[in-house]
């Protein structure tokens, strides 16, 4: 494996480290969700999911009109 | 002698009373004045222009909405001591807590270019070149938050916000006609019929009333304001103040523009202040200061948010109560945001009409996740206790929440297929 080190240089591969690890340790401390979760809040979270995942398409299709000379 | 006594102890307790709020004065105030920032009052002053004062009962309307939505925060600040952004982490998990950060973040640099394009606009029409404007925003903005105390940041905000409503003045110097403003605007009505364009406008005006970045500030504010339980109540009301204060102003910017722009099409609140300039020099120099006052507004708060927020989740020390070198990352990050947003507005060619409608499409990825998270931690019980949300305060909010985001998408769409809704 190459080490980020000898690709970025010492100062900034060490950053990167630093910061890798940083994210590491947030993502632990939050790894489990600490509120119950009701029928209703499982549902708005289900929902959530499905507009973010609706929105992304939509933005990926006005970018493909675009790039095609459209709208 | 009687009378004398009462009339004292009365006056008294008024006194006391208006001391008391003007200490828990802030979050509410600052956050709803801000809320009337570059874009808000360039969308006020395109619907006073196009479709005169018919619109105001639609503007007194969604008074309340920002209202109900803002208190939300109030209670979760005062209740669990923790901005927004990390009650999601700790609340939802990483998943949706990077999302609504890194969301946060895009929507709130992109926000924060338009106040600069608010602001250089505006003092333009001075004379005053776009790269001094940026540089002298840029080391007040530094100056407001170096004190190393929250209290001053608060109180010369607020001076600032007081500038707001400069839009008073302006509509009194043109003499308007009260009963025409009290016909056409208070009774519910669609000019031209209820149309496309009509809707678009009636969108961008709902969209500027709640903005992500303003659920983020005004939870983490009444953190680093160190509001208890007990002070919920003059929360409450100083948002209560500041949506009346916040619908005032908008409703003068649509006096303005109304009475003297009507039926013109105005593409930004700094062309408005062009044209009124041509017939009404000291109401077109009030718009414009007006215009860069609400920019001004809009990019403390919003730097000010993301700053917050990401030193919440990485554990920086984030609170306007640290000297820069107690909270180095803090003000580092603000720093950052400010002066890129103000970069980006001196770049020659810079596609800022792109980044202006970008925002809007951006804003509608976030703001329905920060509303449903609102909803959902309000409910908790193990979380609110006893401040939980009622029955009334979950119809209410889940009532608007709901037209919000059908709205808000409705608004983010037509922005990406302008010919969708004719």
């Amino acid at each position: 494996m190459v080490a980020i080190e000898s690709i970025f240089g010492e100062r900034i591969g060490s950053a990167i480290h630093e910061s890798t690890e940083i994210i590491t340790r947030i993502n632990r401390r939050y790894a489990t969700p600490k509120i119950k979760l009701s029928k209703g809040a499982k549902f708005a979270l289900l929902f959530l999911r499905l507009y973010l995942i609706f929105l992304v398409v939509l933005l990926g299709y006005k970018f493909w009109t675009i790039v095609h000379g459209g709208a | 002698m009687d009378f004398l006594s009462k009339f004292y102890f009365n006056y008294s307790r008024i006194i006391k009373t208006i001391k008391i709020y003007l200490l828990l004065a802030g979050p509410g105030l600052i956050v709803m004045i801000a809320d009337n920032d570059a874009g808000g009052i360039t969308t006020y002053a395109a619907t006073g222009a196009k479709f005169g004062y018919n619109l105001i009962w639609f503007l007194i309307l969604l008074g309340p909405v920002a209202y109900f939505v803002q208190e939300m925060t109030v209670r979760l600040g005062a209740v669990t001591k923790h901005g927004h952004a990390e009650a999601i982490f700790s609340a939802f998990g990483s998943f949706w807590g990077w999302f609504s950060l890194l969301d946060l973040s895009i929507v709130n640099w992109l926000t924060m270019v338009t106040e600069f394009i608010g602001m250089t606009a505006a003092l333009s029409i001075f004379s005053v070149p776009p790269i001094l404007t940026v540089i002298i925003v840029i080391f007040v903005m530094l100056g407001i938050v170096m004190s190393g105390r929250y209290w001053t940041w608060e109180k010369i905000t607020m001076a600032f916000c007081l500038v707001n409503l400069i839009y008073i003045p302006a509509a009194i110097i043109i003499h308007p006609s009260v009963p025409d403003i009290l016909m056409a605007g208070i009774i519910p009505n669609f000019p031209g019929g209820f149309n496309g364009e009509l809707f678009f406008f009636l969108m961008a005006n709902i969209g500027t009333t709640i903005a992500p970045w303003m659920i983020f500030f005004q939870q983490s504010a009444v953190v680093d304001k160190q509001m208890k339980e007990k002070d919920i109540p003059w929360g409450k009301f100083d948002t209560i103040v500041g949506a009346i204060f916040t619908v005032i102003v908008a409703i003068f910017v649509i006096v303005v523009t109304g009475t003297l722009l009507y039926g013109m099409n105005i593409e930004s609140a700094a062309q408005a202040a062009q044209v009124i300039m041509g017939t009404h020099p000291w109401v077109g120099t009030l718009v414009a200061i007006g215009l860069f006052d609400a920019g001004f507004l809009g990019a403390i708060c919003i730097a000010l948010t993301n700053s917050w927020a990401f030193g919440e989740v990485f554990g920086w020390a984030h609170s306007l109560n640290y000297k820069v070198k107690e909270a180095f990352w803090f003000y580092v990050y603000y720093f950052i945001g400010l002066i890129t947003a103000g970069a980006v507005v001196l770049i020659p060619g810079a596609p800022l009409v792109l980044i202006t409608l970008f925002v809007q499409v951006v804003a509608v990825t976030l703001l329905p996740a920060a509303l449903v998270f609102l909803i959902i931690l309000l409910n908790s019980e193990e979380i609110m206790g006893k401040y939980k949300n009622t029955l009334f305060d979950n119809i209410a909010n889940i009532t608007i929440v709901v037209c919000i985001i059908f709205v808000s998408t409705l608004y983010g769409i037509s922005t990406l297929f302008p010919n969708l809704f004719g």
